[in-house]
């Protein structure tokens, strides 16, 4: 049975009334089109200070959990060094002192300056939005991560003994949050991040589909993209800042 | 590419054991009849169909597992006696002990799993 007609048996309990099918559905097997754009937007007034779940569930999805320090390194090296896909920040407006707590990430620009800085064309940005490093090619020359304006690219320095099969990782190239392309080429329809987020701070989906949540969402209520004077039209788009 | 496969299948191939020792063991493959392509072909060519497999999956998000490295380790990763996956590149097991035998030296498992493990491929 093809994807979609899994799809609609699943689907269609009443008129307008959808289930989402996640996980066990088949693997993609059409390229990915330019239909879709995901995107991601961020409600950081929601955001709670001093939880971090959001970036554990990421730790955990993609591997991070499995990396231990490498033998000689510092307590300081390592927590400087280790990739982080997603991280907590804080900012301060230095006029009126309110401080915002949010998760940054790679902001999956629709100009990435990562792709534009590339030597080897490793760096792109796939037909539906995502930005990602094919491994085969990198180089590790981390040119991309001195471009990007958001820091949020990792290098990997050293060996890797353990990996996820979903995401595979090594010493010398470069990574960044994939919006975790393996769950969406299996048919699923969220991130990690947003799956453990409890304060329902974070709204994932096709920025190019009207009828999407954070299509929705992003209609009704104002919102910013971060350093918008580089016109790079991010995926990820922050409320409440 | 059909025609290689033809003269591979009706030359010296013809009559002997679709596989050797290397898929015995206790991994799937050893109780499969076939790989996603006859043995002889697979021998000769399976790293063109990996290669094809991981540019369609890095840039276009293919995942059908046929011809993935993931689907390869699944399918060929053996158990050890308390049921843990040994991992491919461990001497004389499925990936290593040809490629230390004919002397190829790939890099696949610095960065990808050498074992099947949870999270899809």
């Amino acid at each position: 049975m093809s994807v979609a007609g899994k799809a609609a048996a699943a689907a269609a309990i009443a008129p307008g009334v959808f289930l989402h099918t996640m996980g066990n559905a088949a693997p993609r097997a059409e390229a990915v089109t330019d239909d879709v754009r995901y995107g991601m937007l961020i409600d950081t007034s929601k955001c709670a200070d001093g939880c971090s779940d959001c970036v554990s569930a990421c730790d955990q999805e993609n591997g991070m959990d499995l990396l231990i320090k490498p033998q000689g390194a510092s307590d300081e090296d390592w927590a400087r060094q280790k990739p982080r896909w997603i991280r907590t920040v804080k900012v301060q407006d230095n006029l009126t002192g309110k401080v915002t707590s949010l998760p940054m990430l790679c902001q999956h620009c629709e100009h990435p300056p990562c792709v534009d800085v590339c030597p080897t064309g490793a760096s792109f940005r796939r037909a539906d939005g995502l930005v990602l490093v094919d491994r085969h090619t990198c180089i590790g020359c981390r040119y991309c991560m001195m471009a990007c304006p958001y820091k949020a690219r990792s290098f990997i320095h050293e060996n890797v003994q353990l990996q996820r099969t979903a995401v595979p990782r090594g010493k010398g190239c470069v990574e960044s949050c994939t919006f975790c392309v393996h769950r969406l080429d299996h048919g699923g329809s969220t991130t990690a991040c947003q799956d453990a987020c409890t304060h329902d701070a974070i709204v994932f989906g096709d920025l190019k589909d009207p009828d999407s949540r954070i299509s929705k969402a992003l209609a009704e209520h104002s919102s910013t993209q971060l350093r918008a004077d580089l016109k790079l039209n991010t995926g990820v788009r922050y409320r409440g800042i | 590419m059909m025609l290689g496969m033809l003269l591979l299948s009706t030359g010296g191939w013809a009559g002997q054991a679709q596989y050797g020792e290397a898929v015995e063991g206790s991994s799937k493959a050893s109780e499969l009849d076939a790989c996603v392509a006859p043995t002889p072909f697979m021998r000769r060519n399976h790293f063109e169909l990996i290669l094809h497999q991981r540019d369609i999956t890095v840039h276009q998000g293919i995942r059908k597992t046929d011809n993935s490295l993931a689907g390869c380790i699944d399918c060929h990763a053996n158990k050890d006696a308390h049921g843990k996956f040994v991992p491919v590149t461990e001497e004389n097991q499925f990936c290593a002990g040809c490629h230390e035998y004919t002397g190829v030296t790939l890099d696949c498992f610095s960065c990808h799993s050498s074992t099947p493990n949870k999270g899809g491929n």
